[in-house]
């Protein structure tokens, strides 16, 4: 099985294996189905990992339903910290993710150049938290005398099937610009790839990410597909590089409540891949209109 | 003051239908030509006032929806986005004065073919048409100050599917954005109200817009399925039902077809009792009744505070007195001709609904004309949130009153709902306006007033009343890949 740290040489002592579980409302729970599946590399395996039910895709959505209205009245700034802190605690653990990324089959250098990408991009958004809402807001010159303004609102719950080959970076580029908008979120972790997803859970689990707004599953796309697209209280499905055939079941089964599907199939590596769209593909425009008073003769208007 | 206190008796003021030209019959609009279909049928288009047979209109084949598209990608590829960006805004300009010359005509003919009063023809759908183009014309050259870092392309050929209940407008809303963004247009008026958009048609000929920018093909719902389904249409906008869009949204799977969809709603409109009451009427009224109820963002759903309740539904009652129902085209009409028969039944069949869900019925008894399609403003009160009348959309001029004690309590309520197109919020109180606004799930939300529309003003709903925007700067990326 594997090690999940480097740091057990000293002789005579059995190291202690890390368990492997999944991450629903700031809790670590195993899988309610009590079924695991044994991903392997290169011959290797890599532990046994949840295998994720319907029933924990339903638990996870309630519990980030539960967490979004709360994340989303947090301050800009105060969301802005938060994914300022993720980064902070995943830098500290990054020999650990160094580690379980050469398990799952990357070099060390590029393993490292993995984690450090992964916690600059955490930080590249950070600082958009409080920053967006300038750039996509406006206040629309309406014919009339109103005063009339157009601002983004989170869609509330996103589903994200994670990228498959890219465990953590991928994870972290799709999954920072979606909390970053006040979005609450259930990620399906690399099927194949899985041990840094959910250590990455424990990283948020420690970096004052209220429980709820990142909910953390593993096991098989392939049996999920239904499940999490056909969900009522699932407003949006972002996908790593789909398949054809999966993209058109999740597309299908998503009008059954009108979902918004966002698809990315892109090189997280490439820097032009982190930007603000990202984070306007997961909000709403709300427009708001208020009658502006005509009393003076000079009148008012924007 | 009594209720039913009916308001003055006024003369009939019936605006002229003299100057207004309209064909017989009409072909389709393809590649610049009104052409006859390749099959041999037609449908009439029913004035729903007289329910006269006012004119002929061609019901396109797929064939026909084929050529169309042809047309469209011929025109764009061999014109339309080579054309400078800025000689394309004026031809859109030139389209928005020649609709202002024109207003009169299209007003006139607006109500004569859907039934809407002609003082809402009149001073709304035709002025803000317009308005449409003229905003939109503006944009052509200016793309990439919308989108900062992002280089704006068009996308090709847009297939559009409108509604009913604003024709014209509905067909400016669609069109003006897509041909400022680069991009040309089939467009699929709806089977009860073809007559404006084929007026818009000669407009386009007169502005000598280069054949094939915009087809307009005439037809039933088959029509509109050719379009969604045709492989060489790159994007589809749709506004009609939800139903209609979850159909449109499944069909498109899978294909690489971009997609902006505004759907159907159940408004809440909330009257707090800090409001300014006989504003608050008005805006009720106006929420509800403005276009017969035929509105897809219509406040349907009233809630108001228990301590006003009385006081506001006696002035309502009192309002829905003085409200004139009958011909569409005298100017003191203020509720016209429901848009068919089809609807009209289906309006008559919520009412029998809501009386039989045990809620307190009440319309005022003012007089109806003997022919026509006719429905009078209609109350419902004590009705519960589980009631049929209050989580289905009626499209029709039939309210739904709840009430409510605390902020929380109608929040709640306002948001129980799969739609989230619009609402309304009624109090004096600044702090409490957004307070309610950031907090209602929908993407249009008036506050101390109600049913106010412009181009420059994002329009578009959360959840199941559909996605995308269409206004404004946001509604030009529904049109563009970058």
């Amino acid at each position: 099985m594997a090690k999940s740290n480097g740091a057990s040489g000293e002789k005579n002592r059995l190291e202690v294996l890390k368990t492997y579980k999944i991450y629903i409302g700031g809790q670590f729970p195993r899988t309610e189905s009590g079924r695991y599946y044994t991903p392997e590399v290169a011959g290797r395996p890599l532990g046994n990992i949840c295998w994720s039910s319907r029933k924990d895709v339903r638990n996870a959505v309630v519990a980030a339903r539960g967490a979004q209205a709360g994340w989303w009245t947090r301050t800009a700034y105060n969301r802005g910290q938060i994914l300022y802190r993720i980064a902070e605690i995943l830098e500290g653990r990054r020999d650990q993710f160094v580690t379980e990324l050469q398990l799952q089959g990357l070099t060390k250098a590029a393993a490292r150049k993995q984690v450090s990408q992964s916690v600059d991009r955490i930080i590249y958004y950070a600082g958009w938290c409080d920053k967006y809402q300038q750039v996509f807001s406006s206040v629309n010159p309406v014919s009339a005398s109103y005063f009339n303004f157009s601002v983004l609102e989170p869609m509330g719950v996103v589903f994200v099937v994670a990228s498959e080959e890219s465990p953590l970076l991928g994870l972290v580029s799709l999954l920072a610009p979606i909390i970053a908008g006040g979005n609450t979120c259930i990620v399906l972790a690399s099927e194949s790839k899985p041990l840094s997803s959910i250590t990455f859970g424990e990283v948020l689990a420690t970096s004052d990410v209220p429980g709820g707004v990142v909910n953390i599953l593993t096991g098989l796309r392939s049996e999920l597909v239904e499940h999490f697209s056909r969900h009522l209280d699932i407003n949006a499905i972002a996908i790593d590089s789909p398949s054809e055939p999966m993209l058109l079941s999740i597309q299908e089964f998503a009008a059954e409540n009108v979902k918004r599907i966002r698809h990315y199939s892109v090189d997280w590596k490439n820097p032009d891949s982190e930007n603000p769209y990202l984070i306007q593909d997961f909000c709403e425009v709300k427009t708001t209109w208020h009658p502006i008073e005509q009393i003076s003769v000079s009148g008012s208007g924007y | 003051m009594s209720e039913s206190q009916a308001t003055w008796d006024l003369a009939p003021a019936p605006e002229s239908i003299g100057h207004v030209h309209w064909e017989k019959s009409y072909g389709l609009f393809i590649n610049g030509q009104f052409q006859p279909s390749s099959g041999d049928q037609t449908f009439g288009s029913i004035n729903p006032a007289t329910e006269e047979r006012i004119a002929e209109i061609t019901e396109a084949t797929d064939a026909d929806v084929d050529q169309a598209v042809k047309a469209a990608r011929n025109a764009y590829e061999k014109v339309w986005s080579k054309m400078a960006a800025r000689e394309r805004g004026k031809y859109i300009f030139r389209i928005a004065r020649l609709l202002q010359e024109k207003a009169r005509e299209f007003a006139v003919i607006e109500s004569l073919d859907g039934g809407k009063p002609i003082r809402e023809s009149r001073d709304i759908d035709i002025p803000l048409a317009a308005a449409h183009f003229f905003y939109h014309a503006g944009w052509a050259d200016k793309l990439e100050y919308a989108f900062p870092n992002r280089k704006p392309k068009s996308l090709g050929v847009a297939g559009q599917v409108i509604p009913w209940n604003f024709p014209l407008l509905m067909a400016a809303w669609k069109i003006a954005p897509a041909l400022a963004t680069g991009n040309t247009v089939v467009l699929k008026p709806a089977e009860t109200t073809s007559l404006t958009a084929l007026k818009l048609a000669e407009i386009f000929q007169q502005a000598e817009l280069p054949p094939g920018v915009v087809n307009i093909v005439t037809g039933h719902g088959s029509v509109g399925a050719a379009i969604v389904n045709h492989n060489n249409v790159n994007k589809i906008a749709f506004t009609g039902s939800t139903r209609v869009g979850k159909i449109i949204q499944k069909a498109i799977a899978g294909s690489k077809k971009r997609c902006t969809l505004e759907l159907g709603g159940k408004a809440a409109n909330i009257i707090f009792d800090d409001a300014t009451i006989d504003q608050a009427v008005e805006g009720i009224i106006n929420g509800i009744y403005f276009n017969q109820g035929h509105v897809c963002c219509a406040g349907s759903r009233l809630f108001v505070q228990e301590s006003v309740h009385d006081e506001v539904i006696h002035k309502l009652k009192h309002r829905m007195n003085s409200l004139i129902v009958g011909d569409p085209l005298d100017k003191n009409t203020d509720i016209g001709a429901i848009n068919s028969k089809d609807q009209l039944q289906t309006i008559n069949q919520y009412i029998e609904l809501g009386k039989q869900e045990g809620a307190d019925f009440y319309q005022p008894q003012c007089n109806l004309p003997a022919k026509g399609n006719w429905c009078r403003p209609t109350l419902f009160t004590d009705v519960a949130q589980s009631n049929r009348i209050v989580q289905e959309e009626i499209f029709g001029p039939v309210l739904a009153v709840q009430t409510f004690r605390t902020v929380d309590e109608v929040i709640n309520k306002a948001n129980n709902t799969p739609y989230g197109l619009s609402a309304g919020v009624w109090t004096d109180k600044g702090s409490k306006i957004f307070n309610m606004t950031s907090q209602l799930r929908a993407g249009v939300i008036w506050a101390n007033t109600y049913n106010k529309f412009d181009p420059a003003s994002p329009f578009g709903g959360y959840k199941e009343s559909g996605f995308g925007r269409e206004g404004g700067l946001h509604g030009l990326a529904g049109y563009l890949d970058f």
